[in-house]
């Protein structure tokens, strides 16, 4: 099937398998490896991306169903060279370790600061249950997120 | 003097690559022409192989080419820990099973495919013969006269029996004569280390010049190449391992597996690149496993509280084969620490390695040293309980006094140093150890639950000297080497044969090298991971990477320093001896307005126009480090818990963790490894555990089934340290990588239970799950 999803503001036009999923798009037919793949149920949330500004699981969508819709990536984050605030705030506070999670929590912590902007330590962790750490003990990914609330 | 560079919670140099997604994991990188290879797996625990179909496979779309076991020409795959004096089984370990599957995971079939859609469509096409065989999963019961039998030369699937003991005379006698034993079994569940980036490997074979990449997500890429050619037979000078950026091990990335064997093998047959990558379900099935014992553990003590022996008797899973490291890891790894933090004078532990249809198992965080923490703190708080003394008091008159250069325990490891008393009364300050006691007395008047946790651990890491490593079996050395070299400008490359994932070590190295040579920290690289450029190292595990490459590094570096003043001395006309070193600048003593700076020193030294006599050109050094003995971090922790007689629910209040790692380099990335610890411990304690069904079947097969902690279940640590030096290394760092798995599951374990002392409960089987608690508690009150 043909599509045209715009990544990271570039419209890319493409014929893929209908059962292709919108991470494989990703990764494999544009080369944006930035999202990475840590589970096969939906739970692990290391592929997180925005399509039209909401934070999804990229492995639980098809790209059929991105075709006509903008999709950012973590690669698509940062603007005219300058960090976005939550991957700042992600290095300024040791929010990862080996960053295999990390593309995918900083797009969930983004939307979640923009739906709550003044987020508390609870409504951090809660918020971010769908993202899965294995290094940090989350506890400075929440030190993180509470850091760049305060900037965004 | 500027504010010294060492000690400072810089932000890590790994990070900018991390955070905008341009770091290139195993499955990042995309050769030209690459073939998609699948691994089908037994969904049988034990079964034979009565003949495989691969027809409709091949004929699938985009398939080139389909394998099975009698294809494969690839040797065994190697066990590398032979622990002697245990009759150790090495069965064999064929990389594809040719005529029987011994766990759900065994591979039996490849699928190499155009794409990786293809190669999973085909997967399903094999169709695989199989007569099903009884099968066994719990390690106790695999032993018994009549359980089903894995290997024809493991009798009652023994794989060895290993005991470690200071004398079981005294043993005997400390049992014997004892005011008071206490005894427990004890279930260390299984556990699956869930690094979140599963293992992968892409193999390039160039056939013209024989020579085979290997791209694999591994922590040590010099030992990976090793195994690899004993697998392949590739001689390892032509074989190059590559482990590029990884996402976490925990030790799960240590084994070499049949599957990175296998994707080379494939690519070589088919040159063409081939790559694998294994789902998360695949992960769960085919990736080792951690823990999974069964104990009988107990502990003799006068009334008075004294302790004067422990033992122990393990069944220890090693699943269906022997993984790379697995035996040492119930063993060495286990039974010597024992002695704990205390003065124990009789200690004995016996190991039982068995096979069962089950994933292998192998190191997992901690590896041997979270089970052995786990059974000495039990036993302590349950004496506790039965001497009706406070816990911590029982351990404080237990401790090991403090000691600043070897204490040996009666199991025969010579401790480095240690202040365990210190490390205690801080945390018992911190968490306000008194008042919570009367506070958890008025708690109860008001049918509120709550209990607290207080570990005393001391571990050992930082394997550990050669000769150690030689005496206990190990395959391999356990040394480590770097090469420091300094460009003309004064840059900076240091290369590295062990393998950090995670750790951060491309900012700690460079703060030592920094610290050392006053060159800026932005003028340092690390280079690691890449057997091609890196010298030769036995990788990143058993929190050994700061321990013995930090002091090669040290080391390597002083070297560097030395030649250097030897060079600026001859520029300032001057003698060696009469030369100072401060901030990067070499002066004569007391005139520090002349001086040439290290970068002078390292040009001048570069061209080599003017040398010293003698002096050979370039600024470069390297250094090989076996540590004279191991390191032995300590520390306290404590946990408060509130639990809902009603729900069962366990709620985790306050964590307070006082760890002593020595000097700490980069304390942010100290607390960072210890907060991810702690959570990974307190894992196997309330959440996580690995489910077979009698059948074999994994239950927990998915990460909907296996209950990963979520950041919503944990309360701020809180963290504190002490420092105290280990006296052989130099600069006198332990290592922190496990500390927290290790201190952790006790501490809330025995939160839980305190809690649960108005009920009578003595114990419950982990993870402390609610129903699990709930149950207990309508046990102990007559209930169903």
């Amino acid at each position: 099937m043909k599509v045209s999803i715009t990544v990271n503001g570039t419209v890319y036009e493409r014929d893929v398998e209908p059962r292709m999923l919108l991470v494989h798009f990703l990764r494999e037919e544009l080369g944006l490896t930035g999202t990475n793949i840590g589970c096969d149920t939906s739970q692990c949330g290391a592929c997180t991306v925005h399509l039209d500004g909401r934070s999804i699981k990229s492995c639980t969508c098809l790209a059929v169903q991105a075709d006509g819709r903008e999709v950012t990536t973590i690669e698509g984050l940062a603007t005219n060279g300058q960090l976005h605030p939550m991957q700042e705030a992600f290095w300024e506070k040791h929010g990862l370790q080996c960053g295999y999670c990390t593309p995918g929590m900083i797009m969930a912590s983004v939307a979640l600061v923009k739906n709550n902007p003044n987020p508390t330590e609870e409504e951090i962790r809660h918020g971010l249950e769908g993202n899965l750490c294995r290094c940090t003990g989350y506890q400075n990914i929440v030190l993180a997120v509470k850091t760049a609330a305060e900037k965004m | 003097m500027s504010t010294r560079i060492f000690g400072s919670g810089i932000k890590r140099r790994e990070d900018p690559r991390l955070i905008t997604g341009k770091a290139k994991y195993t499955d990042d990188i995309y050769l030209p022409g690459t073939l998609h290879m699948v691994i089908v797996r037994s969904p049988y625990a034990h079964a034979r192989i009565r003949g495989i179909d691969t027809s409709a496979a091949k004929s699938a779309p985009g398939v080139v080419a389909v394998f099975t076991g009698a294809d494969v020409t690839l040797n065994n795959v190697p066990c590398a820990w032979l622990i002697p004096n245990s009759d150790l089984k090495t069965v064999p370990h064929p990389p594809l099973a040719k005529d029987t599957v011994r766990y759900v995971g065994d591979g039996v079939a490849l699928v190499i495919a155009e794409n990786r859609y293809q190669a999973q469509d085909a997967a399903e096409l094999i169709q695989v013969d199989y007569e099903p065989l009884p099968a066994v999963v719990n390690p106790e019961e695999a032993t018994k006269d009549g359980a089903p039998q894995l290997h024809a030369d493991a009798p009652n699937n023994i794989a060895f029996r290993w005991v470690a003991s200071s004398g079981d005379e005294g043993v005997e006698q400390a049992f014997a004569e004892a005011d008071v034993v206490v005894q427990e079994r004890i279930v260390q569940q299984r556990l699956l280390p869930t690094a979140m980036e599963p293992r992968a490997a892409l193999a390039q074979w160039n056939s013209a010049t024989e020579e085979m990449t290997v791209w694999v997500t591994s922590q040590n890429p010099h030992i990976h190449r090793f195994v690899l050619g004993v697998i392949t037979g590739l001689p390892e000078h032509r074989l190059r391992v590559i482990a590029p950026e990884v996402g976490g091990g925990f030790g799960s990335k240590i084994p070499t597996y049949p599957d990175e064997a296998l994707t080379a093998w494939a690519a070589m047959k088919l040159n063409r690149p081939v790559k694998w990558t294994e789902t998360r379900s695949e992960n769960y099935q085919a990736t080792i496993h951690g823990r999974d014992h069964v104990e009988y553990v107990e502990i003799a003590a006068k009334n008075d509280g004294t302790v004067t022996g422990i033992r122990g008797l393990v069944y220890a899973a090693m699943g269906a084969y022997l993984s790379t490291a697995a035996p040492g890891i119930p063993t060495i790894l286990h039974g010597l620490m024992y002695s704990g933090a205390y003065t124990i004078p009789n200690i004995r532990c016996e190991s039982i390695g068995v096979f069962t249809n089950t994933t292998p198992t192998d190191a997992y965080r901690g590896a041997g040293r979270p089970e052995a923490t786990f059974l000495v703190e039990r036993l302590m708080d349950k004496l506790a309980h039965k001497l009706n003394m406070d816990p911590v008091e029982l351990r404080r008159k237990n401790l090991i006094p403090p000691f600043e250069n070897g204490h040996q325990v009666a199991i025969g490891l010579t401790y480095d140093s240690g202040n365990y008393e210190a490390a205690l009364q801080k945390a018992l300050d911190m968490i306000g150890y008194s008042n919570f006691r009367q506070e958890q007395v008025q708690a109860r008047q008001q049918g509120r639950y709550l209990g607290i946790g207080v570990t005393t651990y001391s571990e050992i890491c930082g394997l550990g000297p050669s000769q150690v490593a030689g005496a206990i079996g190990f395959q391999g050395g356990l040394w480590e080497s770097t090469i420091v070299r300094v460009s003309p400008t004064g840059k900076v490359q240091a290369m590295i044969g062990a393998s950090p994932h995670g750790q951060g070590e491309e900012t700690t190295f460079a703060q030592i090298i920094s610290d050392e040579l006053g060159i800026p920290v932005q003028d340092i690289e690390i280079v690691h991971g890449d057997t091609n450029n890196t010298p030769m190292g036995w990788g990143t595990y058993g929190s050994r990477t700061t321990p013995v490459a930090g002091a090669a590094l040290v080391l390597a570096t002083r070297k560097i320093k030395e030649k250097a003043r030897a060079m600026a001395a001859h520029l300032l006309e001057a003698a060696v001896e009469d030369i100072d070193f401060e901030d990067g600048k070499f002066f004569v003593k007391g005139s520090p307005d002349k001086f040439k700076t290290i970068q002078d020193a390292t040009l001048m030294a570069t061209l080599a126009w003017d040398l010293p006599p003698g002096m050979e050109p370039g600024m470069e050094a390297s250094q090989f480090y076996d540590p004279p003995n191991f390191v032995y971090p300590f520390g306290t922790h404590i946990a408060i818990v509130e639990v809902d007689p009603e729900t069962g629910g366990v709620q985790l209040k306050r964590y307070v963790a006082v760890d002593d790692c020595g000097p700490q380099i980069n304390p942010v990335i100290v607390e960072g490894q210890i907060h991810g610890g702690i959570v990974q411990g307190i894992g196997q304690a309330l959440y996580e555990g690995a489910v077979y069904d009698e059948n074999g079947q994994l239950l927990t097969g998915t990460m909907m089934d296996y209950a990963m902690p979520r950041a919503d279940l944990f309360p701020k640590f809180e963290l504190d340290q002490t420092v105290t030096p280990s006296p052989h290394h130099p600069i006198g760092v332990k290592g922190i990588g496990e500390t927290g798995t290790i201190a952790s599951t006790p501490t809330v374990y025995n939160a839980v239970i305190d809690a649960l002392r108005p009920f009578g409960i003595e114990q419950i089987e982990m993870p402390l799950t609610p129903p699990r608690v709930w149950g207990a508690i309508q046990m102990a009150q007559g209930g169903a």
